[in-house]
């Protein structure tokens, strides 16, 4: 049994739904009690998504336990067919039906439907929504395209023009809709057809279709890494490895799909307008150098946000993890670069006490994450799933390729102090506009924080519980005297919470009871900026 | 301006009370029992909702909830893994673990909830031992109760019903020669909970007490002179418990719109042997005052048509409202449940050819709902949007959950939820 305040991913039949809905054609009937019903609104609310899910439910009782839940099921398939007349279904069963063990692959075999039915198996007690997304991904693709596998060893035929598959945009995936469609464009403007995307618009027939393709390029590992090593065994096609994510991706997924292609990526490079390499050298970013920055999120987009932060804006990442313990291995491996240990959990509240401990200048996390920042007045950014309305933006806003590039850079850039505006406040100290409890001008005057450091929990009071904030049940740091603690006063917000902190270790490690002028200043001399 | 019609409740007309209901069985669209926490851990300041359930609980919550809004919320889902199926014993313990490492995070919690969830029913976890060992083990800081949320047993607000009827076993008993004293059953906001005291002490009711009470300490005694007005519709459980301790229902319509508040608040007069013309004193000038309110939706939603798909027990009141104070035609008026004997009031108020349904089928009740082709459609967030693209105005049902609407001074609000949607299409011309 594991204590969950908040969960970064859903079970694995909501992995599942992700795929249903993403497509056209399938339908899924889920033996599951009423309430499971709930996953709905995931899709209709967060996703504003006009239609259904194509999910029917069975919504067995109590009193059915003791009864017939398996005929409940069979109806529930038997409907679910005449009204939907789908090309494919998906049966299988949630947490709760999985424990009744009714069979539901077995009792849609029975009915014999004219149509591919493909049973899920989902450990509900195991494995997570992601896992889940991949594995009926897999099925489905293989239920679809296996029939049209060529014998082994049977050498692929090449078409006049380079095709591939592009592979794992979703439903209510992090900002897939959109990614979907710069990576096509950039795919286009090399000469390269896609075959099918899939599986957001896919029909289970375009699944049927995915042998065709050269090459499959999959944008989320997490998701059709294993559909895409399935394509690679059965019809030769290699995938490619590099996530088009930040500038640099682009540029090497650029390469090395040209190179799979056998298409000269020259002419693309050279006319990307991606403006983001120009804006970080620009001279007003300067301020961005050694930006300490803490980065969470599932694997693909955790690695790939912190080789942004340090290799092309220019931060230090102090702190790298993620929920995807699938995909722990390649995080550690990242985090080593950065000279860090990868917090690898799925328990909020862990990743909290990390974001309050390291005191970082800006989060780049999930919509959890944004609300630990909040809590403790740090700027933050959403790089990654679990999504939230905001995440489906009403405009186009990628975050893969030279246009994703450009929107990372804005989006993890505006929470921040404007370059010149940091040096403002800096300067003058003092000054009734320019003081340090200013906040950011173009957040206005209500998101000034109060007292940053001796009340992390004192924003707007919808927004607090009545519980002791994390950073406040630490063990008993060393007393301020006054004057100490009003030169603390005159640095600007956005770094004090961090000069606190600094002083406060320097004089615990010191075993000084008392912190005066000249701890603060030892202290700072000790840190450096 | 409405005028009110003399509402006997001692002897309710026919209305639709003896109409056939329409009942269904098949794919529900509703949330279920857990859902009520979301209301009731703020509503009850000092208490912890710990469920026992599966990774999807945790997510149904969480997602219910629409945003994180509370950084550490007080309440929790302890997940059932792998190893607590394979054996029993094992889960106590791990349940009783995750408990202490609970209560040593949270030493301010006095009253814990363990909440039982379908998988946790399945696999017959006996979380009411559970709970009486670990009651033990941290008396006398900390009461542990239980209830199940699960959607095997309820449905959506039944959650709060069986919160509540978990909490009746340890109200204070009242002594039997204690003067009667009123007990008001169901959540409510504070601040409707604050104009229905004035209202009784005006009217000389009293003593009155709130349950659920918002500390845990303060739990309100009952007994054999306790008299109770559900302020909820869903509460057949807790009305009964109460009862089996001496209490005794007031039979009342539920306290929406100005016609019901004035029924329920002249429910607990009569008993009270409070005289007409005090009673008329104290909700006159309230009524009249909430019916100058409503009559500017009443000229927008008088005539326009609405269905009601089941969702939270709140539909036969609020159909009665509609129809009555807003002169709205009912077309299909769905609940999850209907309890008969304490809505006995509510549907003699109705129109006696409303269609009533109970339970749901919901691809039949689409298909119902599409052929009524009804001005608004008040439904749960899984459909709303889906119906809104097919061209229908919506309103999301469990606002009325989750917004303070009982009472006379939130009538013009309770409205003004019904009129907002229909405002809102007239104004978006594109």
């Amino acid at each position: 049994m594991q204590l969950t305040v908040w969960t970064y991913e859903g079970p694995p039949h909501v992995g599942a739904m992700r795929i249903a809905t993403a497509m056209e054609g399938v339908h899924y009937v889920l033996h599951a009690p009423q309430g499971d019903t709930y996953a709905d609104l995931l899709f209709t609310m967060i996703e504003r998504r006009g239609k259904r899910p194509p999910v029917t439910y069975t919504t067995f009782q109590a009193r059915d336990l003791g009864g017939d839940t398996a005929a409940l099921f069979k109806n529930a398939v038997a409907q679910a067919y005449e009204r939907f007349e789908p090309q494919a279904m998906l049966v299988g069963a949630s947490c709760t039906a999985e424990l009744i063990q009714d069979d539901p692959a077995g009792l849609a075999a029975a009915l014999a439907l004219p149509i591919p039915v493909v049973p899920l198996e989902l450990p509900s007690y195991q494995r997570k929504e992601n896992w889940g997304a991949a594995e009926t991904f897999y099925q489905l693709v293989r239920a679809m395209a296996g029939p049209t596998a060529p014998p082994r060893g049977t050498a692929r035929a090449r078409g006049p023009r380079p095709r591939c598959n592009l592979l794992g945009p979703t439903a209510l995936g992090f900002r897939h809709r959109d990614d979907a469609a710069e990576i096509g464009s950039l795919l286009c403007s090399l000469g390269i057809d896609v075959n099918v995307t899939a599986p957001l618009g896919a029909t289970p027939a375009d699944l049927a279709r995915l042998g065709e393709a050269d090459f499959n390029v999959v944008l989320y590992p997490e998701i059709a890494g294993l559909a895409a090593q399935w394509l690679q065994r059965t019809f030769g096609q290699p995938a490619v490895k590099t996530v088009p994510l930040g500038y640099g991706a682009t540029c090497e997924f650029i390469a090395e799909v040209a190179a799979l292609a056998g298409v000269d990526a020259a002419p693309v490079l050279a006319r990307n307008r991606s403006r983001q390499p120009w804006y970080a050298k620009s001279v007003d970013s300067t301020y961005l150098t050694g930006k300490r920055v803490f980065v969470f999120g599932d694997a693909t987009h955790a690695i790939a946000a912190a080789r942004i932060a340090a290799r092309e804006l220019g931060f230090t990442v102090v702190g790298l993890g993620t929920y995807s313990r699938e995909h722990a291995r390649d995080v550690r491996e990242a985090a080593a670069l950065y000279g860090v240990d990868a917090l690898v959990t799925d328990d909020y509240l862990e990743v909290e006490a990390r974001v309050a401990e390291l005191a970082p200048e800006l989060v780049l996390g999930t919509q959890m994450e944004r609300h630990i920042a909040k809590r403790l007045c740090i700027p933050c950014a959403v790089i990654s799933a679990p999504v939230h309305v905001q995440d489906f933006p009403a405009r186009y806003s990628p975050q893969m390729g030279f246009e994703g590039a450009n929107v990372l850079f804005d989006t993890w850039v505006h929470p921040l102090m404007m370059g010149l505006e940091e040096h403002l406040v800096t300067m003058f100290r003092g000054d009734f506009e320019f003081h340090g409890e200013a906040a950011p001008s173009h957040l206005g005057a209500a998101a000034t924080p109060a007292r940053v450091e001796e009340a992390p929990a004192a924003a707007p009071t919808a927004e607090t519980d009545s519980s002791p904030p994390v950073a406040a049940a630490t063990s008993g740091p060393a007393a301020w005297a006054p004057e100490a603690e009003k030169e603390l006063a005159k640095i600007p917000f956005f770094v004090r919470g961090k000069a606190r902190r600094n002083t406060e270790r320097f004089a615990k490690e010191r075993a000084v009871a008392l912190i005066t002028l000249d701890t603060l200043y030892d202290a700072k001399a000790h840190f450096g900026r | 301006m409405i005028a009110l019609r003399d509402v006997s409740t001692a002897n309710p007309a026919p209305g639709c009370a003896t109409a056939p209901v329409l009942r269904e069985r098949g794919q529900r669209e509703v949330f279920c029992g857990l859902t009520g926490i979301i209301w009731l851990h703020r509503k009850i300041q000092d208490a912890f909702f710990l469920v026992v359930g599966s990774r999807t609980c945790a997510h149904l919550i969480q997602s219910a909830a629409g945003v994180m809004i509370f950084a550490e919320p007080r309440f929790a889902t302890a997940i059932i893994g792998e190893r607590d199926l394979a054996g029993l014993a094992d889960a106590n313990e791990e349940l009783d673990r995750v408990v202490g490492q609970l209560l040593s995070r949270r030493p301010e919690i006095k009253l814990l909830f363990l909440v039982g969830s379908c998988p946790s029913e399945v696999i017959k976890l006996d979380l009411s031992r559970a709970a009486a060992r670990l009651s033990r083990t941290y008396a006398p800081q900390v009461r542990v109760l239980n209830y199940s949320g699960s959607g095997i047993e309820t449905t959506f607000t039944q959650g709060e019903d069986a919160c509540l009827a978990a909490l009746v076993p340890e109200l204070p008993p009242l002594a039997a020669d204690a003067p009667r004293s009123l007990l008001v059953v169901g959540a409510l906001a504070d601040v409707v909970e604050d104009q229905l005291q004035r209202a009784f002490d005006e009217l000389g009711v009293g003593p009155v007490r709130f349950f659920p009470p918002r500390r845990a300490a303060d739990l309100p005694a009952v007994g054999p002179g306790t008299r109770m007005l559900l302020a909820q519709p869903f509460l057949a459980d807790t009305a009964r418990a109460l009862e089996e301790r001496g209490a005794r229902r007031l039979p009342a319509p539920f306290p929406l719109g100005a016609e019901g508040t004035a029924a329920w608040l002249g429910a607990a007069a009569t008993e009270w042997g409070i005289g007409a013309e005090r009673l008329a004193a104290v909700t006159f000038p309230r009524s009249e005052r909430a019916c100058r309110g409503l009559a500017r939706y009443r000229s927008e939603l008088a005539g326009k048509r609405v269905f009601l798909f089941p969702d939270s027990q709140l539909e036969i009141p609020i159909a009665r409202f509609l129809a009555r104070e807003l002169g709205m035609v009912l077309t299909e008026v769905g609940t999850p449940y209907l309890h008969r004997e304490h809505l006995a009031q509510e549907l003699a108020l109705l129109p006696n050819d409303v269609v009533l349904s109970e339970g749901q089928d919901v691809e039949r009740q689409l298909d119902r709902c599409r052929a009524a082709n009804p001005d608004l459609v008040v439904c749960g967030l899984g459909l709303a949007n889906p119906l809104e693209a097919e061209g229908y105005t919506t309103k999301w049902s469990i606002e009325l959950v989750f917004t303070p609407i009982q009472g006379f001074e939130q009538a013009a609000d309770l409205a003004e939820l019904f009129a907002r949607p229909l405002v809102r299409r007239a104004r978006l011309v594109a």
